[in-house]
């Protein structure tokens, strides 16, 4: 991508990065107008997909809602999302989750990954 | 017609404007460019301002393209001056790759040869009209060129399925219609993309940022000036 793009998207990006993997049980705080009051809404599960690169750049988060699979896109870098908070690690081999989409019930679960220690070399 | 500028296609993106939202964008290189030339009634018979942008090295420049922007010593402009010719004004600036007119008939134009010109005369406008040429799609056929809809993959359709089918009727008319579309040399043509919302203008970088978009490859070159339509 040439320079004069790079700065160009470089205003439109956020300035604190988000921090999270894929497999992530994430916590997402995002901003929603209703009316002229602004109001946090909050959408959690787990980070299946992460694609794209500059302003475009997006993630998906998957749950499970009533029985029923439900999937959001968030665009990184919108100002509408206020906070992003990891709840969980996942571990996890592979960079798109779209195996969790045929999945039901227990299986749908991932198991988790803890940070080693220093001293447990 | 208002003077516009000369510019370079840098490619499309997307952008956050101040509510949050998406906005898809094109970014153009906006000048600077420099005025090369005033033309006049009494000398070319119309009124035009002249501009130049990107510079063009000058061992790949004519002797002509170097002559034109700053003064040359040659044994012809020796023995004009003699003969009392007055020489042109010259931007006295180096040769120029894009150079192009914006006609100025009747208008009172502020202009001297050798202003360089910059994307903030774009500061205050709305929206742009953007020239172009669009990307050239060599000989095509009428699905591409026309937006036709072919013909069946299937269902017996045999060795014929992006062709444009009839073109003519019955015994009347007996005649294939005057301007019947049909495949040929497609794109690389001039055009102009009217109204385009301009969505920001960054003058440290010479950028103007519009909505929508452009004519062209990235990295051709666009004459932007300051929309006339909804006037």
């Amino acid at each position: 991508m040439s320079d004069l793009l790079k700065l160009t998207e470089a205003s439109s990006l956020r300035e604190n990065p988000l921090e999270f993997a894929i497999g992530d049980t994430v916590e997402v705080h995002t901003r929603i107008l209703e009316g002229d009051k602004e109001r946090i809404q909050i959408f959690s599960g787990i980070v299946i997909a992460r694609r794209g690169d500059g302003t475009r750049e997006n993630f998906t988060v998957r749950r499970i809602v009533a029985g029923e699979g439900v999937e959001r896109t968030f665009p990184v870098n919108s100002p509408k999302i206020a906070k992003l908070v990891v709840k969980r690690h996942g571990r996890v081999r592979r960079a798109k989750l779209f195996y969790l989409r045929d999945r039901v019930g227990k299986a749908t679960r991932l198991a988790e990954r803890r940070e080693r220690k220093q001293d447990e070399e | 017609m208002p003077v516009g500028l000369l510019g370079r296609k840098v490619g499309m993106t997307q952008v956050y404007n101040d509510v949050g939202k998406i906005v898809p964008v094109t970014v153009i290189e906006l000048g600077p460019c420099t005025v090369l030339q005033m033309r006049t009634v009494d000398r070319d018979g119309y009124e035009a301002v002249q501009i130049g942008f990107a510079d063009k090295p000058r061992r790949l420049a004519s002797r002509s393209e170097r002559g034109h922007v700053a003064p040359l010593a040659s044994k012809r402009q020796k023995s004009l001056s003699a003969a009392g010719v007055a020489v042109l004004e010259k931007a006295g600036c180096e040769p120029k790759k894009f150079v192009r007119e914006f006609r100025t008939d009747g208008e009172q134009v502020d202009l001297q040869v050798g202003q360089e010109l910059k994307v903030d005369r774009f500061a205050e406008i709305k929206f742009v009209d953007v020239i172009g040429t669009t990307k050239g799609r060599g000989f095509a056929g009428v699905m591409k060129r026309h937006n036709f809809s072919g013909q069946p993959a299937a269902h017996g359709a045999k060795k014929v399925h992006r062709q444009l089918g009839s073109t003519g009727q019955n015994t009347y008319p007996g005649k294939v219609m005057r301007g019947k579309k049909m495949p040929g040399h497609y794109g690389h043509s001039r055009v102009t993309v009217r109204h385009l919302k301009v969505a920001r203008v960054d003058l440290e970088n010479n950028l103007l940022l519009i909505q929508g978009a452009a004519p062209g490859p990235t990295g051709g070159y666009l004459v932007v000036r300051p929309s006339n339509k909804y006037k």
